[in-house]
């Protein structure tokens, strides 16, 4: 099915079952421990042996020698795979270094060996075994000390490097307010539960991996790539993922040495990431360097938007997006954009939660924090009074919807911010006490995304497709589609999800899986409709309803469409220019308020409100969680998180959940999220978009408000530790 | 590092053992290892006798085996998670004798004779622990991975409280402590939620707390 024109009506539209806050149909299975993750499927292949992964200990060079004896040696010691007898390896397009590294190190653990053994202990202990040799190269470490070999990246994923509308220069430079900072944000770690984890197995010339896998398409060829095998002849399996974020959407090194172990062993082979390797040999978000500059009428208009960021990354690599946002945001007749990207030798820079806008928000949204305080202006007014329901760089292009000003507004109402005082000024006790707000803001993203669908005698539908559900609510929107597509409760309704049998989905990544997956979900379901139908004999515009199938006077159960066998359907969801003919966004306002000990400094988030605005909400019970988990990461990224990176030897030092601190129940209070009523005709049928990745939008830049509202002192470089703050908060009276 | 105390005490237990030493191999030096290493044997095992779940479990493990692996690799029970392996995420949360632990920085041989309760013990999805149908009910998970971990938790903070156990935010050590929202987010945070369903968690459980009051 293609869909190259608004949506109509269509059965969606009924939202029966669809708009509901259903728990999920998993939630038995994730709450009782019986959900199966990677690692534990030790039902799916008899003789599992346990390998070990070996990181590099330096960041560049390479391995100078490398001694396997003793390792061999060690008790139970199966096979352990190198570099030197893998065999040739290509690179995945996705990746940026190579998931097994030697004689060449290009990152400070990557994986150059798995040691596999009869027991993980065994593997474990042989693995320490291993001695390696190495050549140190020098390498470049220091994003600050590197940005002047920074260069212009090439176009990737239709960002450009460069934007220029009017003249930025000019119309700054007459601005009469101006506002001109600089901004940091560090690297992230994904940080997610479940390390990265594969049980593989080869039968002949055929693999098989249980995995924990993102998007299963992408990474089937890329392994096929990588051992130079036939995509026909690999199968991925990840019914459940403990967590992705964006770390998870390629093969990462336990994947392709789990299926390099099971060859050499000559039997199935589980690996898991250790939790202290993960960090510096997975990916991570790069950090940035920002410059934003903002010119503006005495009264508040925009006449001048500039936006620069300066990353770094492995050669070969991309620039971390963090202007993207600043392009579409807010009005302004002069405007430039640009990244410029430095070659670091650190672990692999790419996609965390909103890759671009989580990092540029960051920025952005104190410098409009900071401009409102330049004009004298409530902050929330300048954002309203700058509005633009245009591309501002091509004003032909509508936004398909965009409130925006809304979300600010019923925030505002609902979080009290008239009680907003000036900075420094509200104290509770030992507590300085601050409110904040900035704008949520993220594109809509689709891709084409197929179903199957299968109905049984019984009236159960049963819907296949390899899409993901990395804790977004998958299993629970599928099924909602589903079982409102063919009028059956959803308890008829059965899903299978992230096998690469199934036909090829959206995936998880970019907040474009929950609509694009649906949506291939409803293509299906329309050609099931039409089978059924024919089948039945009754007319073409038959009503699906009830676990029944009625036109005219007419009723017959659905089930009985199936009665000589299943019928199934399968179709393919694509789209045509419409998402170049209308903005796509999604818009938010996030509301933070802030306590800071008066006497050290210590930052504690007392409330958060966010408001969303972005298309039909599928199911708001999950797409609350979505949002408030994002709120949660983002209070992480303005108070806490930040990869501590070694400029000597090149790697991250905190590379555990002890010393990357993300946030913890004592951090976070309640938290409320309100989604305004919204349905967009131009993004699918579902009339959906993407809501996991907007809720991290801006939430770092709400805290860093609240504090400066709390204290009126200004940090720009996150996180906003206390060693910030001391020595500049008000004098204690 | 080693100290030379805790070489010793390898060696004596490895010779006593008959078996070969990975201590020993480990400071032989490097290209003389492969001569020095004695033929691989099987490291030590040890039996250990406990309860899991109300049913007796009796396994002769590598005594390296922390009581997480003994659940997840030898008696398949792996609801409980393996997040960090070094009691940094709380995923690997059971119930001994009644008290919470991360089962990951224990060995399951000194588990002998102990009554442990995994996620599995506390019920099924047919018939699920009133906290696992709070945390269905208040959506207190997302990719599910911590879950199992935080559930088990959860039911051990109440009866901490309920036995009048005093946490870091318990304000007067004297009186009983209470189902605050305070002391269950302090008594929580040794459980990591990456997806951040911490609001929810925290709903899921007092509303439990609620229903037993």
């Amino acid at each position: 099915m293609k869909f190259d024109t608004p949506a109509t009506t269509n059965p969606i539209d009924q939202m029966k079952i669809v708009g509901k806050p259903t728990n999920r149909i998993e939630g038995p299975l994730k709450t009782t421990g019986t959900a199966p993750y990677a690692y534990e499927r030790h039902d799916v292949a008899a003789n599992q042996a346990y390998g070990y992964v070996v990181g590099s200990a330096i960041a560049k060079g390479r391995i100078a020698s490398m001694n396997l004896d003793a390792a061999r040696a060690a008790p139970g010691v199966i096979a352990i795979v190198t570099a030197d007898n893998a065999g040739k390896l290509a690179k995945g397009d996705f990746n940026t270094a190579k998931l097994l590294g030697g004689p060449d190190i290009e990152h400070y653990h990557q994986a150059i060996a798995l040691v596999v053994a009869d027991s993980f202990e065994q593997a474990r202990a042989a693995a320490s075994l291993v001695r390696v040799e190495y050549a140190r190269e020098k390498g470049a470490f220091d994003l600050a000390a590197a940005i002047d070999t920074a260069i212009k990246p090439k176009a990737s994923f239709g960002t450009e490097p460069d934007t220029a509308v009017g003249n930025f220069a000019a119309a700054f430079a007459a601005a009469p307010v101006q506002l001109d900072a600089r901004y940091t944000t560090p690297d992230h770690s994904h940080a997610m539960m479940e390390p990265h984890a594969t049980i593989a197995a080869w039968e002949g010339d055929k693999l098989t991996v249980w995995t924990s896998n993102q998007m299963i398409a992408w990474s089937v060829g890329d392994m096929a790539k990588t051992l130079g095998i036939p995509k026909e002849n690999i199968r991925f399996d990840s019914p459940y993922i403990g967590g992705g974020f964006g770390g998870k959407l390629f093969n990462r090194a336990d994947v392709l040495l789990a299926a390099l172990g099971a060859k050499a062993a000559k039997r199935p082979v589980k690996v898991a990431l250790p939790r202290p390797l993960m960090i510096n040999n997975t990916t991570h978000r790069p950090a940035t360097i920002q410059r934003v500059r903002l010119g503006a009428t005495a009264d508040g208009k925009l006449t001048a938007i500039g936006h620069e960021s300066w990353s770094g990354d492995l050669p070969g690599g991309g620039p971390e997006t963090a202007v993207a946002q600043t392009r579409l945001l807010y009005a302004g007749e002069n405007r430039m954009t640009a990244m410029r990207l430095a070659v670091l030798d650190l672990p692999e820079g790419n996609a965390m939660r909103a890759p671009g806008e989580a990092p540029g928000l960051m920025a952005l949204e104190i410098a409009v924090d900071e401009l409102a305080e330049k004009l004298g202006m409530d902050p929330i007014a300048l954002r309203v009074l700058n509005d633009t329901q245009v591309d501002p760089e091509k004003p032909s292009r509508p936004f398909s919807q965009r409130q925006l000003n809304k979300c600010l507004e019923t925030g505002a109402a609902k979080f009290g911010w008239s009680k907003r005082a000036k900075p420094g000024a509200t104290r509770d006790g030992r507590w300085l006490v601050g409110m904040g707000v900035a704008a949520a803001f993220r594109n809509n993203l689709n891709g084409p995304s197929a179903a199957r669908v299968r109905l049984a005698k019984s009236g159960v539908v049963t819907v296949e497709t390899d899409m993901t559900d990395i804790g977004t609510g998958t299993y629970t929107i599928v099924a909602q589609t589903a079982a409102e597509m063919m009028g059956v409760p959803l308890d008829k309704v059965v899903v299978k999800l992230g096998d690469s049998a199934f036909p090829v989905s959206a995936g998880s990544g970019g907040q474009w899986g929950a609509n694009s997956s649906t949506a291939g979900v409803y293509a299906a379901c329309v050609k099931l409709r039409e089978a059924v139908v024919q089948k039945l004999g009754l007319a073409s515009d038959a009503v699906f309803a009830d676990g029944k199938v009625k036109a005219g006077r007419r009723s017959v159960a659905l089930g009985d469409a199936a009665t000589d066998g299943e019928l199934v359907a399968e179709d393919k969801m694509e789209y045509g220019d419409l998402a170049e003919k209308f903005q796509q966004s999604t818009f938010g306002a996030h509301f933070v308020e802030v306590g800071v000990d008066a006497m050290t400094g210590e930052v504690r988030v007392r409330r958060m409100l966010a408001v969303c605005a972005a298309g039909r909400i599928l199911n708001p019970k999950a797409a609350r969680s979505q949002v408030i988990g994002a709120m949660t990461m983002g209070a992480g990224a303005a108070l806490m998180e930040e990869l501590a990176v070694d400029k000597r030897f090149g790697f991250f030092v905190n590379h555990d959940l002890a010393g990357y601190e993300v946030p913890v129940h004592a951090d976070i209070p309640h938290q409320d999220v309100i989604f305004l009523d919204e349905a967009d005709p131009t993004t699918s049928p579902m009339k959906a978009k993407g809501v996991g990745e907007l809720g991290i939008c801006g939430v770092a830049a709400a805290v860093a408000n609240a504090v400066y509202n709390a204290t009126g002192v200004r940090v720009r470089n996150y996180p906003i530790t206390l060693d910030k703050l001391l020595g500049k908060l008000p004098d204690m009276v | 590092m080693q100290t030379s105390e805790e070489f010793e005490l390898s060696r004596r237990g490895v010779l006593a053992g008959g078996a070969a030493s990975v201590a020993t191999v480990t400071l032989v030096p490097i290209g003389t290892a492969a001569a020095a290493a004695p033929a691989a044997k099987s490291p030590p095992t040890a039996k250990v006798a406990f309860e899991v779940n109300g049913k007796k479990r009796e396994l002769e493990l590598d005594t390296r085996t922390s009581l997480l692996d003994a659940l997840r690799e030898h008696l398949h029970l792996t609801g409980t998670k393996k997040g960090c392996d070094h009691g940094q995420c709380g995923a690997c949360t059971v119930i001994v004798d009644g008290r919470r632990i991360n089962s990951c920085l224990t060995l399951a041989v000194m588990h002998e004779g102990d009554k442990i309760t995994t996620i599995e013990g506390l019920g099924t999805p047919d018939k699920m622990h009133a906290m696992q149908d709070a945390f269905v009910t208040h959506d207190g998970y997302q990719c599910g991975y911590c879950t199992p971990g935080q559930i088990c938790s959860a039911v051990a903070v109440l009866d901490e409280i309920k036995a009048g156990i005093p946490s870091h935010v318990t304000a007067d050590l004297g009186a009983a402590p209470a189902v605050t929202k305070v002391e269950l987010r302090e008594r929580m945070s040794g459980n990591i939620c990456r997806c951040g369903a911490y609001s929810n968690i925290i709903d899921a459980i007092t509303d439990v707390a609620g229903v037993k009051a």
